[in-house]
């Protein structure tokens, strides 16, 4: 990350409505021509956060820099970021082409430059024949394509996406997910991008911020997110996990062994001590079933049903104690027989192991936002 | 073939003769006074009590000048007047009340409704005492208070209906893409409310054409309109230019209310949304 320079910088921001805190004090640095994905459950502040950046709300504490400038208390008119908002937000009374002019109206360039301009935004968004549309002509799809490159005229130092896909279909959603990475790569703006949809933002991000109640969780990229979830919460959000309670019992180099109610198990992970409780997290994709016993493992379990999904098959094991363990298998492989007794193990290094206290997480956390 | 069923359920069934007769009735009972004033107003004779024959000769001297017209034009100057002002104040409110929070907004938009139902009798009397107590004579500025107090009401319901449906991302859309407060007001707010407002001044003006009762307590000795000339002349003789003018009057509403079809019409051609 040295070499890159952050362009929007959020200073310890946090908002309060009405006595309610929506967005706990909170540092991110966002890096010139990045895709970054503000994701997280409704109410998790992500909106909160882009609106701030916006410049539709004033964080209650903290300031917002753009490439180094103090613009927190600019009005959303003086900034130079533009936004695509979840309900499009055109102008019913204006055709496409003037809403898509509309910025460039406002900047007071001359007809034969807009003209130039809008043309060629309507182009790269493949609507060069709608000009003369109303956008009650057009559909979900079109109107999106239509408030993008509305946003895009201006040339925006970041282009804030508030949940854009949201309306449309998931056929839709899917190629314009792709249709919106390729774009933002060609013209090298940094896009900001709010979204719930924890497969959209894995898609799409160069890098994730988890959010949830107010509170960064994790910010990382897709693979350090998906692979090295930092809290139980995007264990569980990012992806399917198997999150089980353990103990450790030793650690050796980063080895750790870990015991569960049915068993002993191998894991990584640093600074944990002995007896403490934590979270053990295994992607269904990364746990193995044998009939002989693996080292290091003796959880055992019963295969209780296999479910073809197409891709993959998913078979469910249930552990003595009745918690189940989800495991997804390539189609082609040979499965264990219903009802028979496996041994369950995995790569110890596909395993995380999360710490349950809060505290000490929301600290490391905090200690890898402001290193970077 | 569900498709075609469910259409077939939901088209309406063909109307039998004794409800077209019924129909009829109903609006012949609402129309019939409306055309024996105009029939009237072609009469030979004076008394307006049997139609004696067809003749032009009252709108000939009616439209050569008849003292009525004052009072007429004076209606209509009010009503302009009144519509303007009602239409401004009550614009910037309805934007005002769907922009902002703030206390007691709850208890001032129940306030809002209240000059509806209180009788025009009350509204008239207490007009009159409040301006005569303020030291105001009566004239054509007490009938434009009094006019603008019960036209506002209106204007805000009918531009509220309208923003109820604003997306509020719409002005901040504006605001986004460099629209200062003023343009984006200029730009997108009176724009997509156009509608609205066109409506609430139809109505400000039918409203303030129509009014008798408050009239009547505000208006001074010389400034008469019309409505409340003829209500004064019904003790005594209505004369027949009474009804060339109501003639005229009708006329001339019927028209705009097709203009205004009209122009609806070409305006959803063209701002569909």
């Amino acid at each position: 990350m040295e070499d890159k320079k952050p362009i929007i910088q959020l200073c310890g921001i946090s908002k309060t409505f009405d006595g309610t805190e929506v967005l706990s004090p909170m540092n991110l640095n966002v890096y010139e021509g990045e895709f970054l994905t503000l994701l997280g459950p409704s109410g998790c502040g992500k909106t909160t956060t882009l609106r701030i950046i916006a410049g539709f709300e004033t964080p209650t504490q903290g300031r917002v820099f753009l490439e180094g400038n103090d613009v927190t208390d600019l009005q959303p008119y003086r900034r130079n970021v533009n936004t695509v908002f979840q309900s499009y937000a055109l102008f019913p009374h204006m055709n496409v082409y003037d809403n898509v002019a509309f910025g460039l109206v406002e900047k007071r360039m001359k007809k034969p430059e807009i003209k130039e301009k809008v043309t060629a935004m309507l182009q790269m968004v493949q609507l060069g024949k709608m000009e003369n549309r109303k956008p009650s002509q057009l559909s979900g799809g079109q109107k999106q394509r239509v408030a993008i490159a509305r946003a895009l005229a201006n040339n925006p130092k970041v282009l804030l996406l508030d949940e854009p896909l949201g309306a449309l279909d998931l056929k839709l959603r899917k190629q314009m997910q792709l249709e919106l990475k390729a774009l933002q790569k060609n013209l090298g703006i940094t896009f900001i991008y709010v979204t719930h949809d924890q497969e959209e933002a894995l898609t799409m991000s160069d890098r994730i911020v988890v959010m949830k109640g107010g509170r960064l969780e994790q910010v990382g990229t897709p693979k350090e997110i998906y692979e090295h979830p930092a809290t139980k919460f995007v264990a569980d959000f990012i992806g399917e996990s198997n999150i089980f309670e353990s103990s450790v019992v030793s650690e050796e180099d980063g080895m750790l062994t870990l015991m569960m109610e049915n068993g002993h198990v191998k894991a990584t992970g640093k600074n944990f001590k002995t007896d403490e409780i934590v979270y053990l997290c295994v992607r269904p994709e990364n746990v193995f079933l044998s009939e002989t016993p693996v080292e290091g493992f003796t959880l055992k379990g019963f295969v209780k049903d296999h479910i073809y999904v197409g891709s993959n098959v998913k078979t469910v094991v249930e552990l003595p104690n009745g918690n189940l363990l989800r495991i997804n298998m390539h189609p082609m492989s040979k499965l264990a027989e219903t009802g028979s007794l496996v041994s369950i193990y995995w790569d110890p290094a596909k395993a995380v192991v999360i710490h349950t206290k809060e505290d000490s997480m929301y600290d490391a956390i905090e200690d890898a936002v402001l290193k970077d | 073939m569900d498709k075609n069923a469910l259409r077939k359920n939901k088209r309406p069934k063909k109307i039998k003769a004794y409800q077209i007769v019924f129909i009829a009735l109903v609006y012949l009972f609402l129309y019939m006074p409306i055309f024996s004033v105009i029939l009237y107003s072609f009469n030979v004779n004076s008394d307006n009590l049997t139609f004696k024959g067809f003749t032009l000769s009252w709108y000939s001297s009616v439209l050569k000048g008849d003292p009525l017209w004052s009072n007429m034009w004076l209606s209509i100057e009010l009503a302009l007047v009144a519509m303007v002002i009602s239409v401004v104040i009550g614009t910037l409110a309805t934007i005002g009340m769907y922009r902002y929070d703030f206390k007691l907004k709850k208890y001032i938009n129940g306030l809002l409704y209240i000059p509806l139902v209180i009788p025009e009798l009350v509204i008239g009397l207490a007009s009159l005492s409040t301006f005569s107590k303020m030291g105001m004579d009566m004239g054509f500025a007490t009938l434009v208070f009094a006019h603008v107090t019960f036209c506002v009401p209106f204007v805000i319901i009918t531009l509220r209906a309208r923003i109820a449906d604003f997306d509020r991302s719409v002005e901040e859309a504006a605001m986004d893409l460099g629209a200062n407060g003023w343009r984006t007001l200029w730009r997108v707010t009176l724009p997509m409310l156009a509608p609205g407002i066109f409506a609430g001044a139809l109505m400000s003006i039918t409203l303030s054409i129509d009014d008798v009762i408050i009239s009547y307590f505000v208006s001074g000795a010389g400034q008469i309109t019309f409505p409340v000339k003829v209500y004064g002349m019904i003790r005594g003789k209505v004369t027949t230019d009474v009804y060339v003018i109501s003639t005229i009057v009708i006329v001339s509403i019927v028209v705009l209310f097709l203009a205004y079809m009209l122009v609806k019409k070409i305006w959803n051609k063209h701002h569909q949304n």
